[in-house]
Protein backbone atom coordinates (compact mmCIF):
# COMPACT_ATOMS: atom_id res chain seq x y z
CA UNK A 1 0.00 0.00 0.00
CA UNK A 2 1.07 3.55 -0.74
CA UNK A 3 2.35 5.16 2.47
CA UNK A 4 1.52 8.65 3.73
CA UNK A 5 4.36 11.09 3.30
CA UNK A 6 5.94 13.69 5.53
CA UNK A 7 7.42 16.56 3.56
CA UNK A 8 9.57 19.22 5.20
CA UNK A 9 9.49 22.54 3.35
CA UNK A 10 12.59 24.71 3.11
CA UNK A 11 12.42 28.39 2.15
CA UNK A 12 15.46 29.49 0.19
CA UNK A 13 16.48 33.12 -0.35
CA UNK A 14 19.55 34.09 -2.37
CA UNK A 15 20.93 30.55 -2.06
CA UNK A 16 20.52 30.25 1.73
CA UNK A 17 17.85 28.50 3.78
CA UNK A 18 15.82 31.01 5.80
CA UNK A 19 13.31 30.43 8.56
CA UNK A 20 10.55 32.70 9.78
CA UNK A 21 6.79 33.08 10.02
CA UNK A 22 4.90 34.47 7.02
CA UNK A 23 8.21 35.75 5.67
CA UNK A 24 8.60 38.02 8.70
CA UNK A 25 11.73 38.02 10.84
CA UNK A 26 13.65 35.73 8.49
CA UNK A 27 16.85 34.30 9.90
CA UNK A 28 19.61 32.43 8.15
CA UNK A 29 19.55 28.66 8.67
CA UNK A 30 22.46 27.45 6.60
CA UNK A 31 23.25 25.89 3.24
CA UNK A 32 20.41 24.14 1.37
CA UNK A 33 22.50 21.05 0.57
CA UNK A 34 23.47 20.58 4.23
CA UNK A 35 19.90 21.07 5.45
CA UNK A 36 18.59 18.73 2.74
CA UNK A 37 20.96 15.95 3.75
CA UNK A 38 20.01 16.36 7.39
CA UNK A 39 16.28 16.19 6.62
CA UNK A 40 16.80 13.02 4.56
CA UNK A 41 18.76 11.41 7.40
CA UNK A 42 15.96 12.41 9.76
CA UNK A 43 13.45 10.39 7.71
CA UNK A 44 11.84 12.91 5.35
CA UNK A 45 9.95 11.24 2.47
CA UNK A 46 10.61 14.11 0.10
CA UNK A 47 11.49 17.80 0.26
CA UNK A 48 9.91 20.97 -1.06
CA UNK A 49 12.14 23.97 -1.78
CA UNK A 50 10.41 27.31 -2.16
CA UNK A 51 12.44 30.17 -3.51
CA UNK A 52 11.46 33.32 -1.62
CA UNK A 53 14.14 35.55 -3.10
CA UNK A 54 13.08 39.16 -3.16
CA UNK A 55 14.93 39.99 -6.37
CA UNK A 56 15.49 38.39 -9.80
CA UNK A 57 19.23 38.34 -9.03
CA UNK A 58 18.63 36.29 -5.90
CA UNK A 59 16.44 33.90 -7.83
CA UNK A 60 19.20 33.16 -10.35
CA UNK A 61 21.03 31.26 -7.61
CA UNK A 62 18.09 28.81 -7.58
CA UNK A 63 19.44 26.55 -10.33
CA UNK A 64 22.84 26.26 -8.68
CA UNK A 65 21.13 25.47 -5.37
CA UNK A 66 19.05 22.71 -6.98
CA UNK A 67 22.17 21.20 -8.56
CA UNK A 68 24.02 21.12 -5.24
CA UNK A 69 21.07 19.59 -3.40
CA UNK A 70 20.53 16.98 -6.13
CA UNK A 71 24.10 15.76 -5.83
CA UNK A 72 23.57 14.74 -2.19
CA UNK A 73 19.83 14.00 -2.00
CA UNK A 74 18.41 10.55 -2.79
CA UNK A 75 14.74 11.33 -2.14
CA UNK A 76 12.42 13.36 -4.40
CA UNK A 77 12.57 17.15 -4.50
CA UNK A 78 9.85 19.58 -5.54
CA UNK A 79 10.95 23.10 -6.40
CA UNK A 80 8.72 26.16 -6.60
CA UNK A 81 8.84 29.92 -6.51
CA UNK A 82 8.89 32.25 -9.49
CA UNK A 83 8.20 29.68 -12.22
CA UNK A 84 6.21 31.47 -14.92
CA UNK A 85 7.04 29.79 -18.25
CA UNK A 86 7.73 26.19 -19.37
CA UNK A 87 11.42 27.06 -19.87
CA UNK A 88 11.76 27.93 -16.15
CA UNK A 89 10.42 24.50 -15.27
CA UNK A 90 12.69 22.80 -17.83
CA UNK A 91 15.75 24.47 -16.30
CA UNK A 92 14.77 23.38 -12.79
CA UNK A 93 14.21 19.79 -13.96
CA UNK A 94 17.54 19.81 -15.79
CA UNK A 95 19.21 21.03 -12.60
CA UNK A 96 17.73 18.10 -10.67
CA UNK A 97 14.21 18.90 -9.47
CA UNK A 98 11.80 15.95 -9.73
CA UNK A 99 8.64 18.04 -9.63
CA UNK A 100 7.99 21.72 -10.23
CA UNK A 101 5.28 23.59 -8.40
CA UNK A 102 3.41 26.51 -9.96
CA UNK A 103 1.26 29.00 -8.11
CA UNK A 104 0.64 32.59 -9.28
CA UNK A 105 1.62 31.96 -12.91
CA UNK A 106 -0.93 29.14 -13.23
CA UNK A 107 -3.79 31.39 -12.09
CA UNK A 108 -2.73 34.06 -14.55
CA UNK A 109 -2.25 31.52 -17.36
CA UNK A 110 -3.84 28.08 -16.75
CA UNK A 111 -2.53 26.89 -20.14
CA UNK A 112 0.91 26.74 -18.50
CA UNK A 113 -0.25 23.69 -16.51
CA UNK A 114 -1.36 21.91 -19.69
CA UNK A 115 1.90 22.73 -21.45
CA UNK A 116 3.92 21.47 -18.50
CA UNK A 117 1.96 18.24 -18.15
CA UNK A 118 2.26 17.54 -21.88
CA UNK A 119 5.98 18.32 -21.93
CA UNK A 120 7.14 16.67 -18.70
CA UNK A 121 4.21 14.50 -17.58
CA UNK A 122 1.59 14.93 -14.87
CA UNK A 123 3.87 13.39 -12.24
CA UNK A 124 6.21 16.41 -12.59
CA UNK A 125 3.48 19.05 -12.53
CA UNK A 126 2.39 20.31 -9.12
CA UNK A 127 -0.16 23.07 -8.56
CA UNK A 128 0.32 25.08 -5.38
CA UNK A 129 -2.94 26.64 -4.16
CA UNK A 130 -3.01 29.24 -1.41
CA UNK A 131 -6.53 29.08 -0.01
CA UNK A 132 -8.22 31.80 2.02
CA UNK A 133 -11.47 31.02 3.77
CA UNK A 134 -14.44 33.20 2.76
CA UNK A 135 -17.14 31.54 4.83
CA UNK A 136 -17.72 28.07 6.21
CA UNK A 137 -17.05 25.52 3.45
CA UNK A 138 -15.89 28.13 0.96
CA UNK A 139 -12.38 29.25 0.05
CA UNK A 140 -10.92 31.48 -2.61
CA UNK A 141 -7.51 31.30 -4.24
CA UNK A 142 -5.02 34.01 -3.32
CA UNK A 143 -1.78 34.73 -5.19
CA UNK A 144 1.41 36.75 -4.95
CA UNK A 145 2.16 35.42 -1.45
CA UNK A 146 -1.41 36.11 -0.37
CA UNK A 147 -1.41 39.76 -1.34
CA UNK A 148 -3.92 39.42 -4.19
CA UNK A 149 -7.40 37.85 -3.96
CA UNK A 150 -8.44 36.24 -7.24
CA UNK A 151 -12.05 35.42 -6.47
CA UNK A 152 -11.35 31.94 -7.91
CA UNK A 153 -13.10 29.22 -5.90
CA UNK A 154 -10.49 26.74 -4.64
CA UNK A 155 -12.52 23.59 -5.39
CA UNK A 156 -13.31 24.74 -8.94
CA UNK A 157 -9.67 25.69 -9.50
CA UNK A 158 -8.41 22.32 -8.23
CA UNK A 159 -10.78 20.44 -10.57
CA UNK A 160 -9.87 22.66 -13.53
CA UNK A 161 -6.16 22.15 -12.90
CA UNK A 162 -6.46 18.36 -12.70
CA UNK A 163 -8.38 18.38 -15.99
CA UNK A 164 -5.45 20.33 -17.46
CA UNK A 165 -3.03 17.59 -16.35
CA UNK A 166 -1.80 18.54 -12.87
CA UNK A 167 -0.58 15.44 -11.00
CA UNK A 168 -0.47 16.74 -7.43
CA UNK A 169 -1.90 19.63 -5.41
CA UNK A 170 0.06 21.40 -2.71
CA UNK A 171 -2.75 22.92 -0.69
CA UNK A 172 -1.83 25.69 1.73
CA UNK A 173 -4.28 27.32 4.08
CA UNK A 174 -3.36 31.00 3.98
CA UNK A 175 -5.29 31.54 7.22
CA UNK A 176 -3.25 28.92 9.08
CA UNK A 177 0.17 29.24 7.43
CA UNK A 178 2.92 29.79 9.97
CA UNK A 179 0.44 30.06 12.86
CA UNK A 180 1.03 26.56 14.26
CA UNK A 181 -2.74 26.33 14.92
CA UNK A 182 -3.31 23.10 12.94
CA UNK A 183 -4.29 22.37 9.33
CA UNK A 184 -7.62 23.60 7.95
CA UNK A 185 -9.22 20.14 7.98
CA UNK A 186 -12.43 21.19 6.19
CA UNK A 187 -10.32 22.53 3.34
CA UNK A 188 -8.21 19.35 3.14
CA UNK A 189 -11.31 17.18 3.11
CA UNK A 190 -13.14 19.26 0.51
CA UNK A 191 -10.24 19.32 -1.96
CA UNK A 192 -9.30 15.64 -1.42
CA UNK A 193 -12.89 14.68 -2.26
CA UNK A 194 -13.00 16.97 -5.29
CA UNK A 195 -9.98 15.49 -7.10
CA UNK A 196 -8.33 12.09 -7.63
CA UNK A 197 -4.71 13.28 -7.57
CA UNK A 198 -2.66 13.30 -4.35
CA UNK A 199 -3.23 16.31 -2.08
CA UNK A 200 -0.48 17.65 0.19
CA UNK A 201 -1.85 19.46 3.25
CA UNK A 202 0.11 22.55 4.24
CA UNK A 203 -0.17 25.46 6.61
CA UNK A 204 -0.49 25.37 10.39
CA UNK A 205 1.21 22.12 11.42
CA UNK A 206 2.37 22.09 15.03
CA UNK A 207 1.70 18.73 16.69
CA UNK A 208 1.79 15.06 15.63
CA UNK A 209 -1.95 14.83 16.33
CA UNK A 210 -2.60 17.51 13.70
CA UNK A 211 -0.73 15.48 11.07
CA UNK A 212 -2.96 12.49 11.85
CA UNK A 213 -6.07 14.68 11.54
CA UNK A 214 -5.00 15.96 8.12
CA UNK A 215 -4.36 12.41 6.87
CA UNK A 216 -7.70 11.25 8.22
CA UNK A 217 -9.31 14.21 6.41
CA UNK A 218 -7.90 12.80 3.15
CA UNK A 219 -4.40 14.22 2.70
CA UNK A 220 -1.91 11.91 0.98
CA UNK A 221 0.99 13.85 2.42
CA UNK A 222 1.58 16.49 5.05
CA UNK A 223 3.94 19.39 4.61
CA UNK A 224 5.44 21.31 7.48
CA UNK A 225 8.15 23.90 8.01
CA UNK A 226 8.21 25.60 11.39
CA UNK A 227 7.61 22.32 13.27
CA UNK A 228 11.10 21.24 12.17
CA UNK A 229 12.83 24.60 12.68
CA UNK A 230 13.98 24.24 16.22
CA UNK A 231 14.98 20.60 15.97
CA UNK A 232 12.32 19.55 18.48
CA UNK A 233 11.09 16.78 16.24
CA UNK A 234 12.06 14.82 13.12
CA UNK A 235 10.18 13.12 10.30
CA UNK A 236 11.11 9.73 11.79
CA UNK A 237 9.65 10.63 15.20
CA UNK A 238 6.48 11.94 13.57
CA UNK A 239 6.14 8.80 11.44
CA UNK A 240 6.54 6.60 14.50
CA UNK A 241 3.57 8.45 15.96
CA UNK A 242 1.58 8.06 12.72
CA UNK A 243 2.35 4.33 12.71
CA UNK A 244 1.07 4.03 16.29
CA UNK A 245 -2.22 5.41 14.92
CA UNK A 246 -2.38 2.64 12.27
CA UNK A 247 -1.28 4.93 9.44
CA UNK A 248 1.10 3.24 7.01
CA UNK A 249 4.42 5.06 6.72
CA UNK A 250 7.93 4.36 5.48
CA UNK A 251 10.15 3.73 8.51
CA UNK B 1 35.78 3.36 -22.22
CA UNK B 2 36.65 4.36 -18.71
CA UNK B 3 36.26 2.10 -15.72
CA UNK B 4 32.69 2.02 -14.29
CA UNK B 5 31.32 3.94 -17.25
CA UNK B 6 27.56 3.72 -17.63
CA UNK B 7 25.85 4.91 -20.80
CA UNK B 8 22.51 6.61 -20.10
CA UNK B 9 20.13 6.77 -23.07
CA UNK B 10 19.10 10.39 -23.52
CA UNK B 11 15.48 9.89 -24.53
CA UNK B 12 14.04 13.36 -24.71
CA UNK B 13 12.79 16.34 -22.78
CA UNK B 14 12.32 15.22 -19.23
CA UNK B 15 14.58 15.21 -16.25
CA UNK B 16 17.67 13.02 -16.26
CA UNK B 17 19.54 14.82 -13.48
CA UNK B 18 18.24 12.58 -10.70
CA UNK B 19 19.30 9.40 -12.55
CA UNK B 20 22.76 10.82 -13.27
CA UNK B 21 23.19 11.98 -9.65
CA UNK B 22 22.01 8.60 -8.32
CA UNK B 23 24.49 6.71 -10.53
CA UNK B 24 27.27 9.06 -9.44
CA UNK B 25 26.49 8.48 -5.77
CA UNK B 26 26.56 4.72 -6.37
CA UNK B 27 30.11 5.02 -7.74
CA UNK B 28 29.44 4.85 -11.49
CA UNK B 29 30.55 7.31 -14.16
CA UNK B 30 27.38 8.02 -16.16
CA UNK B 31 27.47 9.58 -19.61
CA UNK B 32 24.51 10.59 -21.78
CA UNK B 33 24.31 9.24 -25.31
CA UNK B 34 21.97 8.66 -28.26
CA UNK B 35 24.64 7.05 -30.42
CA UNK B 36 23.61 3.66 -31.87
CA UNK B 37 27.12 2.18 -31.72
CA UNK B 38 27.73 3.29 -28.14
CA UNK B 39 24.37 2.01 -26.98
CA UNK B 40 24.79 -1.30 -28.82
CA UNK B 41 28.22 -1.95 -27.32
CA UNK B 42 27.93 -0.31 -23.88
CA UNK B 43 28.94 -2.73 -21.15
CA UNK B 44 26.39 -1.21 -18.79
CA UNK B 45 23.37 0.79 -19.97
CA UNK B 46 20.54 2.72 -18.32
CA UNK B 47 17.23 3.45 -20.07
CA UNK B 48 15.53 6.10 -17.93
CA UNK B 49 11.82 6.80 -17.91
CA UNK B 50 10.71 10.07 -19.38
CA UNK B 51 7.31 11.57 -20.22
CA UNK B 52 4.66 9.70 -22.15
CA UNK B 53 5.05 6.37 -23.99
CA UNK B 54 4.32 7.84 -27.43
CA UNK B 55 6.89 10.65 -27.10
CA UNK B 56 9.56 8.29 -25.81
CA UNK B 57 9.00 5.72 -28.58
CA UNK B 58 9.01 8.47 -31.19
CA UNK B 59 12.41 9.66 -29.97
CA UNK B 60 13.83 6.12 -29.88
CA UNK B 61 12.54 5.34 -33.37
CA UNK B 62 14.00 8.57 -34.74
CA UNK B 63 17.40 7.74 -33.17
CA UNK B 64 17.28 4.15 -34.58
CA UNK B 65 17.54 2.79 -31.05
CA UNK B 66 14.55 0.45 -30.86
CA UNK B 67 16.31 -2.54 -32.44
CA UNK B 68 19.63 -2.29 -30.53
CA UNK B 69 17.79 -1.82 -27.24
CA UNK B 70 15.43 -4.72 -27.92
CA UNK B 71 18.37 -7.00 -28.79
CA UNK B 72 20.28 -6.01 -25.63
CA UNK B 73 17.28 -6.77 -23.47
CA UNK B 74 16.52 -10.09 -25.21
CA UNK B 75 20.19 -11.09 -24.78
CA UNK B 76 20.07 -10.19 -21.07
CA UNK B 77 22.99 -7.77 -21.24
CA UNK B 78 23.34 -5.32 -18.31
CA UNK B 79 20.54 -2.81 -18.82
CA UNK B 80 18.63 -0.91 -16.15
CA UNK B 81 15.21 0.33 -17.28
CA UNK B 82 13.56 2.88 -15.00
CA UNK B 83 9.84 3.76 -14.73
CA UNK B 84 8.62 4.25 -18.32
CA UNK B 85 11.72 2.23 -19.22
CA UNK B 86 9.95 -0.85 -17.84
CA UNK B 87 6.75 -0.06 -19.73
CA UNK B 88 8.61 0.27 -23.05
CA UNK B 89 9.48 -3.45 -22.82
CA UNK B 90 5.81 -4.39 -23.25
CA UNK B 91 3.69 -4.71 -26.40
CA UNK B 92 1.83 -1.47 -25.83
CA UNK B 93 0.09 0.82 -23.38
CA UNK B 94 -3.36 2.27 -22.72
CA UNK B 95 -1.55 5.60 -22.48
CA UNK B 96 -0.72 5.60 -26.20
CA UNK B 97 -2.89 2.94 -27.90
CA UNK B 98 -1.51 3.59 -31.40
CA UNK B 99 2.11 3.08 -30.40
CA UNK B 100 3.99 -0.22 -30.20
CA UNK B 101 6.51 -0.93 -27.45
CA UNK B 102 9.54 -3.25 -27.78
CA UNK B 103 7.31 -6.31 -27.34
CA UNK B 104 9.83 -8.24 -25.24
CA UNK B 105 7.02 -8.76 -22.74
CA UNK B 106 3.84 -10.17 -24.28
CA UNK B 107 1.48 -7.95 -22.30
CA UNK B 108 0.04 -4.43 -22.20
CA UNK B 109 0.35 -1.55 -19.76
CA UNK B 110 -2.87 -0.30 -18.17
CA UNK B 111 -3.95 2.69 -16.08
CA UNK B 112 -4.50 2.44 -12.32
CA UNK B 113 -8.19 2.25 -11.39
CA UNK B 114 -10.04 5.41 -10.28
CA UNK B 115 -10.52 3.92 -6.82
CA UNK B 116 -6.98 5.04 -5.89
CA UNK B 117 -5.05 8.30 -6.38
CA UNK B 118 -3.67 8.68 -9.89
CA UNK B 119 -0.82 9.33 -10.42
CA UNK B 120 0.65 7.07 -7.78
CA UNK B 121 3.09 9.47 -6.12
CA UNK B 122 5.03 8.32 -3.11
CA UNK B 123 6.56 5.38 -1.28
CA UNK B 124 5.04 1.95 -1.69
CA UNK B 125 6.00 -1.37 -0.09
CA UNK B 126 7.80 -3.64 -2.54
CA UNK B 127 7.84 -7.40 -1.93
CA UNK B 128 9.66 -10.13 -3.82
CA UNK B 129 7.32 -12.23 -5.98
CA UNK B 130 7.93 -15.95 -5.76
CA UNK B 131 11.59 -16.81 -5.38
CA UNK B 132 13.02 -13.52 -6.64
CA UNK B 133 16.04 -12.34 -4.70
CA UNK B 134 17.06 -9.44 -6.95
CA UNK B 135 15.02 -6.86 -5.08
CA UNK B 136 14.71 -7.01 -1.32
CA UNK B 137 11.55 -6.17 0.58
CA UNK B 138 11.43 -2.42 1.26
CA UNK B 139 9.91 0.95 0.40
CA UNK B 140 10.44 2.40 -3.07
CA UNK B 141 9.44 5.74 -4.57
CA UNK B 142 6.93 5.60 -7.43
CA UNK B 143 5.63 8.31 -9.78
CA UNK B 144 3.35 6.68 -12.36
CA UNK B 145 -0.22 6.55 -13.66
CA UNK B 146 0.17 3.30 -15.65
CA UNK B 147 1.47 -0.12 -14.67
CA UNK B 148 2.01 -3.76 -15.69
CA UNK B 149 -0.47 -5.85 -13.72
CA UNK B 150 0.76 -9.40 -14.18
CA UNK B 151 4.33 -10.57 -13.44
CA UNK B 152 5.60 -11.97 -16.75
CA UNK B 153 6.78 -15.59 -16.92
CA UNK B 154 10.50 -16.17 -17.08
CA UNK B 155 11.30 -12.96 -15.18
CA UNK B 156 12.17 -12.59 -11.50
CA UNK B 157 9.69 -10.03 -10.24
CA UNK B 158 8.82 -7.93 -7.25
CA UNK B 159 5.33 -6.53 -6.73
CA UNK B 160 3.51 -3.74 -4.89
CA UNK B 161 -0.16 -2.84 -4.35
CA UNK B 162 -2.04 0.24 -5.50
CA UNK B 163 -5.65 -0.62 -6.26
CA UNK B 164 -4.45 -4.21 -6.80
CA UNK B 165 -1.12 -5.90 -7.35
CA UNK B 166 1.25 -4.57 -10.00
CA UNK B 167 4.81 -5.28 -11.12
CA UNK B 168 7.34 -3.16 -9.19
CA UNK B 169 10.39 -4.69 -10.86
CA UNK B 170 11.39 -7.54 -13.14
CA UNK B 171 14.80 -9.01 -13.83
CA UNK B 172 16.20 -11.48 -16.35
CA UNK B 173 19.89 -12.07 -16.94
CA UNK B 174 21.60 -8.69 -16.65
CA UNK B 175 18.39 -6.75 -17.25
CA UNK B 176 16.68 -5.04 -14.33
CA UNK B 177 13.50 -3.08 -15.06
CA UNK B 178 12.01 -1.01 -12.22
CA UNK B 179 8.64 0.74 -12.18
CA UNK B 180 9.91 2.68 -9.15
CA UNK B 181 12.80 5.14 -9.12
CA UNK B 182 15.82 3.53 -7.42
CA UNK B 183 17.65 6.87 -7.71
CA UNK B 184 14.97 8.50 -5.52
CA UNK B 185 14.39 5.62 -3.12
CA UNK B 186 16.75 6.65 -0.33
CA UNK B 187 19.22 4.15 1.11
CA UNK B 188 17.16 1.17 -0.10
CA UNK B 189 17.37 2.42 -3.68
CA UNK B 190 21.04 3.31 -3.34
CA UNK B 191 21.80 -0.23 -2.13
CA UNK B 192 19.88 -1.75 -5.04
CA UNK B 193 21.68 0.46 -7.58
CA UNK B 194 25.05 -0.35 -6.02
CA UNK B 195 24.36 -4.10 -6.07
CA UNK B 196 23.17 -4.04 -9.66
CA UNK B 197 26.14 -1.95 -10.83
CA UNK B 198 28.61 -4.21 -9.06
CA UNK B 199 27.05 -7.33 -10.57
CA UNK B 200 26.95 -5.68 -13.99
CA UNK B 201 30.63 -4.78 -14.01
CA UNK B 202 31.80 -8.08 -12.47
CA UNK B 203 29.67 -10.77 -14.00
CA UNK B 204 27.64 -9.17 -16.74
CA UNK B 205 24.78 -8.45 -14.37
CA UNK B 206 23.51 -11.97 -13.74
CA UNK B 207 22.29 -11.85 -10.16
CA UNK B 208 19.20 -14.02 -9.94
Amino acid sequence: MLTRRIIPCLDVRDGRVVKGIRFQGLRDAGLPEEQARKYEEDGADELVFLDVSATPEGRKTQFETVRKVRAVLSIPMTVGGGVSVVEDAAKLLEAGADKVSINTAAVENPQLLKDMAETFGSQCTVLAIDAKQMKEGSWQTVIKSGKVETGKDVLDWAKEAVALGVGEILLTSWDRDGTRSGYDLDLVEAVSKAVNVPVIASGGANTPEQLVEAIEAGADAVLAASIFHDGDTTSTKLKEYLQSKQIEVRL
Amino acid sequence: MSDKEVIVVSTGTANLASVLAGLNRAGAKPRLSTDVEEITHAKVLVLPGVGAMAAAMENLVRANLVEPLTERIKDGRPTLCVCLGLQLLCKGSEESPDVKGFGVIDDNITRFPDTVTVPQLGWNKVEPYGTCNCVESGYAYFANSFRLEKPPEGWNCSVADHGGQFVASMARGGVLACQFHPELSGKWGFDLLSRWLEASFKTGGRQC
